[in-house]
Formats: structure tokens, C-alpha cells, sequence
């Protein structure tokens, strides 16, 4: 009988898991080397490296919750696999979804599956995610130099556009915030959680900012952002008390 | 930046030659396990499955792709589109290196301080996520303990009102319109919710874009 967990599972997912790895070392030697060759100092380039490792633990854990929301069905290889690479929860679940519902399965309820199923619900999670992976190399370049052009042509209008992206961006996940906002309406105060979660994260950032003002600590500045996401995190808990 | 960057031009060269690289590998998963336990595919669930997910996934990808690489730059990009968790956690990390040196995506030293935060977080992740798995049998009590749970489920607004404090106060101008713009659809469409974040993100940035033009061209942003 075929096993969701078997080793040889694992020792493949950790082959390609390898090599994903080994991407990431050579970009960041490489930008490392040219970081130095054109003059940047190496402790500004270790400030970056250290405050994006910080920043990246409590994410990259409530991706491991994932991983073994996923593993309920799936086994640990497969959504391992799927979530280091390209993947997230929301896309993930969707498809090993639709891929065991197209089967008549049931997400959540799967106890056994047979090697057939296991290998057409990752067929179907691995075809459905590689446009990224591949259109990147076909458009980056072009993409790029047209930017460049412009940068070159008008440098203010080229940096208002590039503040114009993060900000259009940012305003889509700020609107997302409020999407359960309408419960109120209906008495139903749940809505408010993530909005207040964010303002909480917020203040803590303004906080952050004066203090770094005032008393001058760089590193209140440096790690900024990642202590306003867990006290963001931990203010969930009794927020969520609160308003369900 | 100069436009025929010898280190842009190899970025391009490497980065593609990983992310085909790449694509062959992940293809090898589903054609090994098949191959090793004698097992062919179920076309007719994977066509379903597939007529099911991927529609939506490919045009979000495209999308993503035209939108992010711009903020990302060239390494982080491939990068990026290999090892996922974009929105909610590279360009995020990306935006905030940026900001802490003080340089633009669009500069080489921009582009270098963008890489170097992508590939450690990049490393850090997946590094996390095999300690999750060596330990996912003592972890899976504590990581699923439901006092936890509130703490995961809100990490995007944890996230992002931290992020929005440093961006829209630097660039309130051109933030005003878009974030009311958002607020409204978001507030009284119910069909936007997390499930449509991806696909609001380029309709914020082209929206944004054109507010900032207007603004611009009447010296408002002067």
C-alpha cells in the first residue's frame, strides 16, 4: 500500500530542496562580491543580511503551520516540497483541493491515498505554479532595461513611479485588512480584528520611529519592522479574545 | 544603473539558467514518484484538477510577475519566483532592506541590498521549514495550540501596518487616493477578501501610478 510518508519521498523533496538552497547562496555571494566591488560597505551589507534573517522567523513558522495543515492530507514530503517553493497556504490548498475533488475526494477528510492520486494531485499543484518560474527569465530583462530607459530619461518621475508601485501595493493589503469590516454593520464585531491588529502594528512602528529619533539607537530603526509584526502577532491573541 | 550592466547581464544569464533549472526539478517530482511506484497519472482528475486551478493561478502569475519584478529587481525577482511567499513575506523584507540603506531598487546598490535580503530570507525560510519538518512531531502541539492560532491567522495586517507607517508617511501625497480607493472596494465588495488580494495588487499599483502621474504633471508632488 502506497504511503504519503514514505522515505524515498523525503529523500527526493530534500534533493530539490537542496537546490533551492544552493540558488539562493549563489545570488547572495554573488551580490555579496559585486556589492564590495563597487564600493558598498561590507557592515551595511551584513545589517541588511541580519535584520531580513530576523525579519523572516516568524513568517517562515507560520509557514511550517501550514506545512502540517497541508500534511493532514497530503503527508510531510509534498507540502514541504510545495511550500518552499513557490508556493503558499492559499495556493496550495486550492489546488491539492480542486486536483482531490476532481477525484471525488474531500480536502481534510483524505485518510489513504494511492500512489496514482498522490502523484496527480502533485502533477497538478506542480503544473498550476510554474508560469512565475519561467516567464521571469523570458520578461525580466526587457522589463528592466525599460525602467532603466526611463530612470535615465526622467529621474524624479522614475522614483515617484517606484514609490507609486510599493504605495499601490501597500494600499491592497491595507483594503484587505478591512474586507470583514462590513460585519459590524450587522453586529458582529469580528471584523475588527485585523484592523486593529494592524493599527496596534502600526503605533509600534510610529513608536519605533520616535524613539529612534530621540534616543538615537540604530537599532531600534534596524529592527523596526520585524518588532512591529510580532507585537502585531502577539497583540492578536487578546484582540481576538476581545472582538469574537 | 547603466543599462548594459555586466553584473545585471549575468543576473540575467544565471537567474535564467536556474529558473529553468528549477522548473525541470519540480517536473521530476510527480514523473519520479510515477516512475518509482509504477504509478501513471489519473488523466481525467488531473485535466479537471487542472482546468480548475490553473486558469486562475497562470493570470495571477503573469500579473505578479509584471508587477513585482519592478520592485524586486533582477535577482531578487528570479529569486523570488522560484522560492514563493512573495507579497506576504519577500517583497516585504526587500521594502524594508531598501528603506534601511537608504538606496533605490532602480540603483546598483539597490539592486544588491534587494538580492542579499531576498537570498537570506530566502536561506532562513528554508532552513525554518526543515527544522519544521525534523520536528514536526514534538512542534505540531505547540505550533497548532489554538492560543496561537489568532497570532498566524492576522500576520498580513501585523505585517503591512508596520510597512505602511514607513511608506505612506514618507509618500502621503500619492497614498491618499489609492488606500480610499482600496478601502471602499474592500469594505463594500464582499467578493474582494484574501483569496483576491493578489488580483488588487496590480489595480492599486496601475491606480497609484496614474494618480502620481497627474500629480506630477501639475507640480504637486514638487
Amino acid at each position: 500500500m502506497f504511503d504519503v510518508n514514505r522515505p524515498i519521498l523525503f529523500i527526493l523533496v530534500g534533493i530539490i530542496i537542496l537546490v533551492v538552497l544552493a540558488q539562493s547562496v549563489f545570488f547572495l555571494i554573488k551580490a555579496w562580491k559585486h556589492g564590495l566591488a563597487i564600493g558598498m560597505e561590507k557592515e551595511k551589507m551584513k545589517k541588511t543580511a541580519a535584520t531580513a534573517a530576523v525579519f523572516t522567523i516568524a513568517p517562515a513558522v507560520a509557514i511550517v503551520i501550514s506545512v502540517i495543515t497541508l500534511a493532514k492530507d497530503l503527508g510531510i514530503p509534498l507540502p514541504w516540497l510545495r511550500l518552499s517553493v513557490v508556493g503558499s497556504l492559499s495556493y496550495e490548498t486550492i489546488a491539492a483541493s480542486n486536483a482531490e475533488g476532481a477525484m471525488g475526494l474531500v480536502f481534510g477528510q483524505v485518510s489513504s491515498l494511492t500512489a496514482s492520486q498522490y502523484v496527480t494531485i502533485a502533477a497538478v499543484m506542480t503544473v498550476s505554479i510554474m508560469v512565475g518560474i519561467w516567464l521571469v527569465p523570458v520578461v525580466c530583462k526587457k522589463l528592466q532595461r525599460g525602467i532603466i530607459r526611463l530612470e535615465n530619461r526622467d529621474r524624479k518621475w522614475s522614483e515617484i513611479l517606484t514609490s507609486s508601485m510599493f504605495i499601490g501595493m501597500i494600499s491592497a493589503f491595507l483594503g484587505y485588512v478591512f474586507c470583514d469590516f462590513s460585519t459590524i454593520f450587522h453586529g458582529d464585531t469580528s471584523g475588527l480584528i485585523p484592523v486593529f491588529v494592524m493599527i496596534l502594528s502600526a503605533v509600534v512602528m510610529a513608536v519605533a520611529g520616535i524613539l529612534f529619533k530621540v534616543l538615537k539607537w540604530r537599532w531600534i530603526s534596524d529592527y523596526a519592522l520585524p518588532i512591529s509584526l510580532i507585537a502585531g502577532m502577539a497583540g492578536a491573541i487578546p484582540i481576538t479574545a476581545w472582538l469574537s | 544603473m547603466k543599462e548594459n550592466s555586466a553584473y545585471l547581464d549575468s543576473v540575467y544569464r544565471y537567474g535564467a539558467i536556474w529558473n529553468i533549472g528549477m522548473m525541470i526539478l519540480l517536473l521530476f517530482f510527480p514523473v519520479c514518484v510515477g516512475l518509482i511506484f509504477d504509478a501513471g497519472l489519473d488523466w481525467h482528475g488531473f485535466l479537471l484538477g487542472l482546468l480548475a486551478t490553473a486558469p486562475m493561478y497562470w493570470a495571477v502569475a503573469v500579473i505578479e510577475v509584471f508587477t513585482y519584478i519592478p520592485m524586486l529587481g533582477a535577482g531578487g525577482s528570479y529569486l523570488s519566483f522560484v522560492t514563493g511567499n512573495i507579497s506576504n513575506l519577500k517583497l516585504p523584507v526587500a521594502l524594508n532592506a531598501l528603506e534601511q540603506a537608504d538606496v533605490s531598487i532602480n540603483s546598483e546598490e539597490g539592486e544588491v541590498t534587494s538580492t542579499i535580503a531576498i537570498a537570506v530570507s530566502s536561506i532562513v525560510t528554508t532552513l525554518i521549514i526543515i527544522l519544521g519538518v525534523i520536528l514536526i512531531v514534538p512542534l505540531r502541539p505547540v505550533l497548532s495550540a489554538p492560543v496561537l492560532e489568532p497570532a498566524f491567522a492576522q500576520i498580513l495586517p501585523a505585517l503591512f501596518g508596520g510597512l505602511a507607517v514607513v511608506f505612506i508617511s514618507k509618500n502621503w501625497k500619492i497614498a491618499i487616493a489609492p488606500l480610499i480607493l482600496m478601502l471602499v472596494l474592500f469594505i463594500f465588495i464582499p467578493a474582494l477578501n484574501a483569496g483576491t488580494v493578489g488580483i488588487m495588487v496590480p489595480v492599486g499599483v496601475l491606480f497609484t501610478i496614474g494618480v502620481s502621474r497627474i500629480l506630477y504633471k501639475k507640480h504637486l508632488l514638487d
